[in-house]
């Protein structure tokens, strides 16, 4: 027998596999494709937020201190807020097991 | 019973698609499906047809636009030939896989290049695995009795009918044709309901990313949608039949009861052969004839069934697939002998491309070659018949 693969049985699909939970995508984690996570530098940052405004996958939201952290369960890794952070206190860092 | 009225075929199926009360008609002029879509337009524009018409800008655009208005409930309607379909071709997955329940007169004819506005069914093979019901129309009264039988079988199935009518010979051609009284359609046809669909007040997700660990069990889902539409499918026909007293079968088969020799057929080009098998039996020769007007999903057991005890089969295809082991039909007929004890022998042969004529004479000559067969097996998988050397 192959290894059962599938997530779910094809009979307990809905017709035509449509979702009818809406926003079930916040489920779906997509941090597992990462291979670079960004780390904030807080002694550099000033909360201006362009990592906020940029990030494709709307994962950044200001913490209790008002910086704003990335969600790592949907942070692809893109980069895009370490490029466009005006101070630089974005890293890309290499993501080890 | 309602009285025969001569029409041209194209304007009987456009008026059988009003009769069935359509929401949404989405489609681009193309030859030779023109005449049911412009006698859509002018029914919708004279206030005779309370629908939306979308005049769109190309065939992708109409499909794209039936399977969008599907998704939120509405009966549809789109119509297109040859290079039209193929501009559709992506859309053409799309729809039965989100199990939308559209309805396509496809007017048959063949793809360029050469360039070709002529009747054959090499469009529609193009779509052969794209997972859309199809039927396909002997003759005019047929192709309006299909639009009827499309719109019930698609609601049901929640899957998408095409409904084959073969161009000019059959679109063209001014036929009697008994429409359905409209009080009979109605009954036939209650307003769409759709348990699932596009909706602001129960928001769902429709075309959602199949992931691996999904698709499969997506792609399993669908395909036994599509078989298990079979048993609809027929219990549509019966019901036609209590209405109407008009028969339709998966297979239909001519004199096939003690024939030694078939033939294979799908569309108009089968009453010719039926001509020929009548000018054969009267000088004794057991002949028989096979049409396949469900094609999809393919009435397996019908087929194997309808061929009886023939010693020689001969499949008469409409499309070329180029270089393969047979014509698309020549191909389903040996595999699905080969899920039965049937052996005969398969003479395939590709004819009537692009409109060429495949007289009653023509098929009589078939018959004798496929007679041949039966000391001599076909040297080659198929053969294109009547061509100039």
């Amino acid at each position: 027998m192959p290894k059962e693969q599938g997530l779910v049985s094809w009979k307990q699909l809905a017709p035509g596999m449509y979702i009818l939970e809406p926003g079930n995508s916040k489920k779906f984690k997509t941090g597992d494709w990462r291979a670079f996570k960004p780390v904030l530098d807080k002694d550099k940052c000033i909360k201006c937020g362009m990592c906020y405004i940029l990030c494709p996958d709307i994962c950044y939201q200001p913490d209790q201190e008002g910086f704003f952290i990335s969600n790592l369960f949907y942070c692809k890794g893109c980069g895009i807020c370490a490029a466009h952070c005006p101070k630089k206190a974005i890293t890309m860092v290499l993501e080890e097991e | 019973m309602a009285k025969k009225i001569a029409k041209e075929v194209s304007v009987a199926v456009a008026e059988a698609v009003a009769q069935c009360n359509v929401d949404v008609i989405s489609a681009y002029p193309i030859t030779p499906q023109t005449h049911i879509v412009e006698h859509l337009a002018e029914l919708v524009n004279n206030g005779e047809l309370d629908a939306e018409y979308i005049p769109v800008e190309s065939e992708h655009a109409a499909m794209s636009a039936c399977i969008g208005a599907a998704a939120t409930g509405a009966r549809t309607f789109t119509s297109t030939s040859s290079q039209g379909l193929l501009l559709m071709y992506e859309n053409l997955y799309i729809a039965p896989a989100l199990r939308l329940p559209i309805v396509m007169a496809l007017v048959n004819r063949s793809v360029s290049a050469p360039i070709s506005i002529w009747n054959d069914h090499s469009d529609v093979m193009s779509m052969r695995d794209a997972g859309w019901i199809h039927t396909f129309a002997e003759n005019g009264q047929e192709a309006v009795d299909l639009i009827y039988h499309a719109y019930k079988v698609a609601e049901k199935t929640l899957l998408p009918v095409a409904v084959n009518i073969d161009g000019f010979i059959l679109s063209h051609v001014v036929e009697p044709i008994e429409f359905l009284d409209q009080t009979l359609v109605d009954k036939y046809l209650p307003p769409l309901k759709m348990k699932y669909k596009l909706d602001p007040k129960k928001p769902i997700t429709i075309g959602a990313i199949g992931v691996p660990e999904i698709y499969t069990e997506a792609k399993k889902a669908q395909d036994e949608a599509l078989k298990a539409s079979y048993k609809t499918i027929v219990q549509a026909w019966k019901d036609f039949e209590k209405l109407t007293g008009r028969k339709y079968l998966p297979v239909e088969t001519y004199q096939m009861e003690d024939a030694e020799v078939g033939l294979v057929i799908m569309g108009s080009l089968a009453e010719n052969a039926m001509n020929a098998v009548d000018i054969l039996r009267t000088k004794g020769k057991k002949v028989g004839l096979v049409r396949i007007r469900l094609w999809r999903p393919f009435p397996l057991k019908d087929f194997i069934k309808a061929i009886g005890k023939v010693k020689a089969l001969c499949v008469v295809d409409r499309a070329v697939s180029h270089a393969a082991t047979g014509g698309p039909v020549g191909i389903e007929v040996r595999s699905a002998l080969y899920q039965s004890n049937k052996r005969p022998r398969v003479l395939n042969l590709i004819a009537g491309l692009s409109g060429r004529d495949v007289t009653k004479e023509d098929f009589v000559e078939i018959f004798e070659k496929t007679f041949e067969t039966l000391a001599k097996k076909p040297s080659t998988p198929y053969e294109i018949y009547g061509v100039k050397e």
